[in-house]
């Protein structure tokens, strides 16, 4: 009983939140969805989703945004792993965030100046005798940036996963004479679950709605729903067809959480 | 206690810090070019950060942009550590519909973040400012702490509550004594992330600022169309490095604090 | 719980600290004053110095706030919530706030300098007798390249944007208007066509350009044709002028088929507070020394005649920034095409980008 009551306590502040700033700009970005440019109400923008260039976009996005997520979670893993065996794991992690808080327009422009024809990467592609090539307005920088960005969200999770992970649990599985493989794939893995698939979350979703990048970085040649939904609000002055690919992208998320809810529980 | 590491994981974590501090780098290193751009290396000179100090307006953009960092990612911190908790309370099903609420701001980009409050404060007649720019900030930092202090409660055995409570333990006790001590990685990563959300933000500060209230974000994007001069690299390059110092030496008080309480939890 | 406190505290005690010490250089700078006015402006588009002088000459005090598009300008203006006393957008964002009752009309009579600003200028479609609006700034869109990397190429139509031998070497400006624009000057039609079949032609013969184009870019074409990334860039006459400030061997060129006239112009919008003081504010900007200062500094093209003399004559004689008329006649000023003729324009743009290489 008093549980319930410090339940609600607590409730209060983050319920009001839900209200204030999540179900009131749902409720907005629906609104907005059923006016066509000129501000009559129509179900026109919902037709335009299901046109070619819209779901070649959709497609396109997810695309791009599972493969940010594999990349990062491949790199994040063992990063996490190995920062909880170092000495100061703990400052080591802080340093691992501290690069996301210098401006991100800045960092692109860096990237720029990086991966330019003249930049340092081609300088040490030669120097390996590889030779220069074009990377910056291509997949791989794309890809390589926004990993860049959104790496230190996945490291987290998965640290605090694996940070608190018993050292005895691994030392039975090894007197039991399991190989490090089936160690990780039977002990560590399946209990650093959680911090994963929180990863994953913070991860992709953004990155399903990431703008800016795909500008500065792929010059336009990957063009995602966050894009087209940028270009809607701030170029076309359409909010209808914005708000509309904004309501595709709300409902795909959802989509998302539901195959990843959690299903079991309670040991 | 710890496994040593061996030279390929050493290798590793060389490069992925190598890759994470190289833009930054960069930066810094154009911040000494007296040529005034990012792109030929003519000089060395400390202009730009003569500059940047007789720059009094954008000493208080800097101040602001801090100011909002730090107070949006504690407030949103106990709110989102709250939510948390209420979340992992909730049976399956209400769960599940409670989370996903959560991530929608998340999901959605940041100009329809912006516009939405944009029109949200100025029908309740909130004077856009400091409030508005702070309201904002704890609103989309609340779920990223969400995301990243549910996992944790969700490792955490229930059998450890229920034995604290078998023990006698008030609400708040078990709360204070139990849970939190728990999930404090989880806060800690909820609390750093919230603040690079705030400190990246452009699109939702621009629509929500006003009245002579400005972030460095937003002075730096509306700088691109004349091009960004070199004293905001060295701006950038001063944050840094007081950063990195705030870290080390933040980092290093904690242990000395941490050592004294002698380790029940290590 | 130890750490949390800790932690929970620090933040405390510095937001407290930072707090304070913003109270004490706000006051000190004098932002709390009464007699305020606030210019909404886009970012470094004005030379510092000339606001202090203005507050120094006036007492008034001068907040500056920025903005990086006019989309996002007209939408803060559109909703209120802040005193904007001056505002710049650019000539087609004029149409729009005047039709949706944003702007306030101008007092002419307390803009005694607005003689100074060339006929030429002056009483133009988008703003028919300034009623509304004074020319800030103006320009072209044209074609920004690099000799060094192309030598033997010139540059006189936008046709010679085709040419096979330039593979994935052009720069693209990322605004529909600008793009679809081209593709339609390209062919002799105008820049404000409504004709969809004109339209559709344009927009084919652009994807024929696609082998060429190696991006699609935004403010950063500084950035890349300064670092010799690519050799040739579509872009506004002022991102030309600023990369010709840096490198002096890249050229720019207005095609001779016409190419597009821009205006950024003062205006007062309907968040006003301080009528006063952003009539004293426009008259002082209008001043021929004022003006020339200014355009020294932003390096864009004045349109104020009188401060052309107080200006380095090297500046006023270069033709690609101070186009003679023969020429700016060609030039056409981007007429409100409505919605949804515009969100045409825009599908065409998204498909083009669409459009695999």
């Amino acid at each position: 009983m008093g549980n319930k009551l410090t339940r609600n306590l607590y409730m209060i502040p983050y319920s009001l939140w839900i209200v204030l700033f999540v179900i009131a700009p749902i409720m907005l970005v629906l609104y907005y969805s059923f006016f066509d440019i000129e501000g009559n109400f129509s179900l026109i923008n919902y037709q335009k989703f299901f046109t070619p260039v819209y779901l070649k976009m959709t497609l396109s996005s997810f695309w791009y945004a599972f493969l940010i997520t594999l990349i990062s979670l491949l790199f994040a893993y063992p990063t996490a792993y190995l920062l909880t065996k170092t000495k100061h794991k703990q400052l080591w992690l802080l340093l691992i965030i501290v690069p996301s808080w210098v401006n991100l327009l800045l960092k692109a422009y860096a990237f720029i100046g990086i991966f330019g024809q003249y930049g340092m990467a081609n300088s040490l592609l030669e120097m390996i005798g590889i030779g220069s090539r074009q990377i910056l307005f291509t997949d791989f920088s794309f890809i390589f940036v926004a990993v860049y960005i959104f790496i230190p969200f996945m490291i987290l999770p998965i640290f605090n996963a694996l940070n608190e992970l018993n050292p005895s649990l691994l030392d039975a599985a090894n007197d039991l004479g399991a190989s490090k493989w089936t160690a990780f794939r039977r002990v560590i893995f399946p209990l650093t679950i959680d911090g994963v698939k929180s990863g994953c979350q913070i991860v992709f979703i953004p990155a399903l709605s990431l703008f800016m990048l795909t500008r500065l970085i792929a010059g336009n040649r990957v063009i995602t729903l966050g894009t087209a939904i940028e270009q809607h609000f701030l170029v076309t002055q359409d909010w209808g067809m914005g708000a509309t690919i904004a309501v595709f992208l709300i409902i795909a998320m959802f989509f998302i959480m539901f195959l990843t809810r959690d299903r079991k529980r309670g040991v | 206690m710890h496994h040593k590491s061996t030279p390929t994981a050493k290798i590793f974590l060389f490069i992925i810090f190598a890759i994470l501090y190289t833009p930054i780098f960069f930066l810094i290193f154009y911040s000494f070019n007296s040529g005034g751009t990012m792109s030929h290396f003519e000089g060395f000179t400390l202009d730009w950060y003569k500059e940047l100090f007789h720059d009094t307006r954008l000493f208080i953009i800097v101040l602001n942009t801090l100011v909002i960092a730090l107070l949006s990612s504690l407030i949103a911190t106990i709110i989102g550590v709250f939510g948390a908790l209420s979340i992992h309370a909730y049976k399956k099903r209400m769960k599940n519909t409670l989370l996903s609420l959560n991530n929608v701001l998340i999901v959605s980009p940041d100009v329809i973040i912006g516009a939405s409050f944009l029109i949200l404060f100025t029908f309740a007649g909130i004077k856009l400012g400091f409030y508005s720019v702070l309201l904002s900030h704890i609103a989309f930092s609340i779920p990223i702490v969400v995301l990243l202090v549910l996992p944790k409660l969700m490792e955490m055995s229930p059998s450890l509550v229920d034995a604290a409570k078998d023990l006698g333990a008030s609400n708040w006790n078990v709360l204070t004594k139990v849970v939190l001590p728990y999930i404090t990685p989880g806060i800690f990563a909820g609390f750093f992330m919230a603040l690079t959300y705030s400190l990246d933000d452009f699109a939702v500060t621009f629509f929500v600022t006003g009245n002579g209230f400005s972030t460095l974000s937003v002075e730096i994007y509306s700088l691109a169309r004349q091009g960004i001069s070199l004293n905001i690299n060295a701006l950038s390059a001063v944050l840094f490095v007081v950063t990195i110092l705030l870290v080390i030496v933040y980092y290093f008080i904690t242990q000395r604090t941490n050592m004294k309480g002698v380790g029940i939890r290590k | 719980m130890k750490k949390l406190l800790q932690l929970f505290i620090a933040g405390i005690i510095l937001s407290a600290i930072l707090l304070y010490a913003i109270q004490a250089m706000n006051e000190s700078q004098g932002y709390s004053g009464e007699n305020t006015l606030t210019i909404y402006n886009w970012g470094n588009y004005i030379d510092m110095d000339l606001i202090k002088q203005f507050e120094k000459e006036t007492g008034v005090n001068v907040i500056y706030e920025t903005f990086d598009s006019n989309e996002a300008m007209l939408t803060k203006i559109q909703q209120g919530g802040t005193t904007y006393d001056i505002a710049v957008p650019s000539e087609y964002m004029i149409d729009k706030m005047r039709e949706e009752d944003l702007l306030i009309p101008l007092d002419h009579r307390k803009l005694p300098n607005l003689n100074n600003i060339d006929d030429r200028f002056m009483d133009l479609p988008f703003d028919p007798g300034n009623k509304y609006s004074i020319p800030y700034f103006w320009g072209t869109v044209g074609i920004a390249f690099n000799p060094e990397l192309l030598p033997n190429k010139t540059f006189t139509s936008w046709n010679d944007l085709w040419d096979p031998a330039l593979k994935n070497e052009i720069l693209l400006v990322d605004g529909a208007r600008e793009v679809i624009g081209m593709g339609l000057n390209s062919l002799g039609y105008s820049l404000n066509d409504t004709n969809k079949q004109h339209l559709q032609e344009a927009s084919q013969k652009l994807e024929t350009l696609t082998p060429n184009i190696k991006a699609i870019v935004g403010d950063e074409n500084k950035l890349l044709m300064q670092n010799n990334e690519a050799a040739i860039a579509v872009l506004w006459s002022g991102d030309a002028a600023d990369i010709m400030w840096e490198n002096e061997a890249i050229d720019y060129v207005v095609p001779k088929e016409g190419s597009n006239l821009w205006f950024d112009n003062m205006v007062i919008p309907k968040t006003v507070k301080n009528i006063e003081a952003a009539h004293q504010f426009i008259n002082f900007m209008l001043d021929p020394e004022i003006a020339a200062q200014n355009t020294e500094y932003v390096a864009y093209s004045t349109p104020n005649k009188a401060a052309l003399s107080y200006m380095d004559e090297e500046m006023v004689n270069d033709e690609r920034f101070y186009p003679p008329p023969e020429l700016t006649e060609k030039l056409e000023v981007y007429k409100n095409l409505g919605p949804k003729m515009l969100s045409y324009y825009n599908d065409l743009f998204l498909e083009f980008k669409m459009h695999p290489k």
